[in-house]
């Protein structure tokens, strides 16, 4: 019988700072509020506190996109960690909870603390997009080689060219696309941190500005500053905590076709593949034993090829899945991006996809909660050339 | 001539890529053990794991694998719209490049498309574009 330590792990406890554009709060303040929150949340004290992670760390380039290293973090809340770890060659920007899940299980760590935190908005000016590949004169080196000498700058290009090859293969039409954006924003109405929260007509998303065929301004994600922190605990420690431990029951971290955003062997889908396929081989779950998905949406694309990849439906099928969005709204057969998804709820780039699965698993969803008292969330998050997902099981 | 865009590094690995259309050439990595062609260039073949490699010509032929038509200007005094694409070479399933399209208008291109192989040269670098096939005479 094969063992799957992560099973070991359960999400005890989350925390949300403000989330916003043109916040008064440094991003290390903001780490700091979601990090206390969570450990309250958790009913744990900071002393409880022995391992500290998260993806990418600290000192990216790119501004606002990782303001905050864990010593910062580390040293600020007076933790004594027995085990630590970040970097950005791992399977998205949720591996800080993937990695914490083996952590646990090995014996290094009781309790890990993994963060996500940007500052995009407040980094970014009217001629220097956070999110933008640009060098500032220079010459270009490493992959990025191949990609920006043809102005191939954003990941708003790369991806809309996987959206257009799903377009050309399978029929997939910007009227199926617009319902990842739609149903984002019409679940934003109901969280009170998301950026966008006012309604989007189908009229609004088609008559949008263009960036990149096929996607206009709400095919793509809003920058924004916020943080987002998710407590990792022992099992077996987490049933004596304040709430229902979300067990870990099976992650995905593979990456098996080739790390590149044009030698992909499938170029309608990505990692994501991949990853989902270690995940659903780790469990006896299956994809129609989900009761909400959040999936990641930096580009509205990519919530199209993780439901695929996940196997919500068929490689191909998710334009017809997701088309007048009754099957994925919150009262739908598989609700997703619950609190608006990061269209419209905010780049918090990756972890609030998480919190928001716990949110759901743990009925806090207020006015955007999912009937039916949901006991399995599947995340999936990143795209491209990384992506990592795991699947909670409330106990 | 428009402000070149940003141009790579070039080195001891990735010079004879960005320097073969000095004659006219695409070039890329290949393994001369098992035949493979391997871009971005590596030190070993990633089939065969050989050490065996040598820059060797293709035809320059590609079809359209996918494109996007580039509205939003990134940079300041960015000239836009622009065609951004991935090419695929018929030496190899699988072997593609990120270009731009050239000498087509964006409501012209197709995915599937036959494309050739057509440089620009901006200092020490010759980046290869690519350019729909001339319809050949009927």
């Amino acid at each position: 019988m094969t063992r799957f330590p992560e099973k070991e792990a359960a999400i005890t406890g989350i925390g949300l700072s403000d989330v916003g554009r043109g916040l008064e709060r440094t991003g290390l303040q903001l780490t700091l509020d979601a990090a206390l929150e969570a450990i309250e949340d958790a009913g744990l004290r900071p002393e409880d506190i022995d391992g500290l992670a998260s993806w990418p760390g600290a000192n990216l380039p790119s501004p606002g996109i990782s303001p905050v290293g864990l010593m910062e973090v580390k040293e600020s809340l007076g933790l004594e960690l027995d085990w630590f770890t970040a970097g950005t060659e791992a399977p998205a920007q949720i591996s800080s909870v993937i990695n914490a899940s083996a952590a646990i299980a090995a014996g290094f760590a009781r309790h890990v603390l993994c963060f996500r935190t940007v500052t995009e908005a407040s980094s970014q000016t009217r001629s220097r997009r956070a999110s933008v590949q640009s060098p500032s004169g220079g010459r270009v080196r490493g992959e990025m080689q191949y990609q920006i000498p043809f102005k191939a700058f954003s990941a708003a290009q790369w991806v809309a060219m996987f959206a257009q090859r799903h377009f050309h293969e399978f029929g997939t039409t910007k009227e199926q696309l617009a319902q990842v954006a739609l149903n984002a924003r019409k679940n934003a109405a109901h969280n009170p941190k998301a950026i966008f929260r006012e309604p989007l007509s189908m009229e609004d998303y088609l008559g949008a500005r263009v960036i990149s065929t096929p996607f206009g301004l709400f095919d793509c994600d809003v920058p924004c500053d916020g943080s987002t922190v998710v407590i990792v605990s022992r099992a077996d420690l987490a049933r004596d905590l304040r709430k229902p431990p979300l067990r870990i029951e099976a992650v995905g971290s593979a990456v098996h076709g080739r790390y590149s955003w044009d030698q992909f062997d499938d170029l309608t889908s990505m990692a994501a593949r991949d990853a989902a396929a270690m995940m659903w081989a780790r469990t006896e779950l299956r994809p129609s034993d989900v009761d909400v998905a959040e999936l990641y949406d930096g580009f509205s694309f990519l919530t199209l090829a993780w439901l695929e990849a996940m196997g919500f439906c068929g490689r191909g099928e998710a334009g017809p899945f997701v088309e007048g969005g009754a099957r994925i709204a919150l009262d739908g057969e598989l609700p997703l991006a619950t609190q608006g998804g990061q269209l419209s709820g905010g780049r918090l780039h990756g972890l609030g996809f998480l919190h928001e699965a716990c949110v759901q698993l743990w009925g806090e969803g207020g006015h955007r909660q999912v009937a039916g008292d949901p006991s399995v969330a599947a995340v999936g998050v990143g795209g491209g050339p990384v992506a990592g997902c795991l699947l909670l099981r409330r106990d | 001539m428009a402000t070149p865009p940003p141009l790579p590094h070039l080195d001891d690995e990735n010079r004879f890529f960005w320097t073969a259309g000095a004659e006219g050439a695409l070039r890329f990595l290949r393994c001369l053990d098992c035949r493979h062609y391997l871009h971005p260039p590596r030190p070993r073949c990633p089939s065969c794991r050989g050490e065996n490699l040598t820059p060797e010509s293709v035809s320059g032929r590609a079809t359209l694998a996918s494109f996007t038509v580039n509205h939003q200007p990134w940079v300041p005094g960015m000239e836009v719209p622009f065609v951004v694409a991935i090419v695929e070479l018929p030496e190899q399933v699988g072997l593609r490049l990120t270009t731009n399209l050239v000498e087509c208008a964006p409501e012209a291109v197709r995915i599937g498309m036959a494309l050739e192989v057509v440089f620009g040269h901006y200092e020490d670098v010759w980046l290869p574009y690519f350019r729909p096939v001339a319809q050949e005479g009927t």
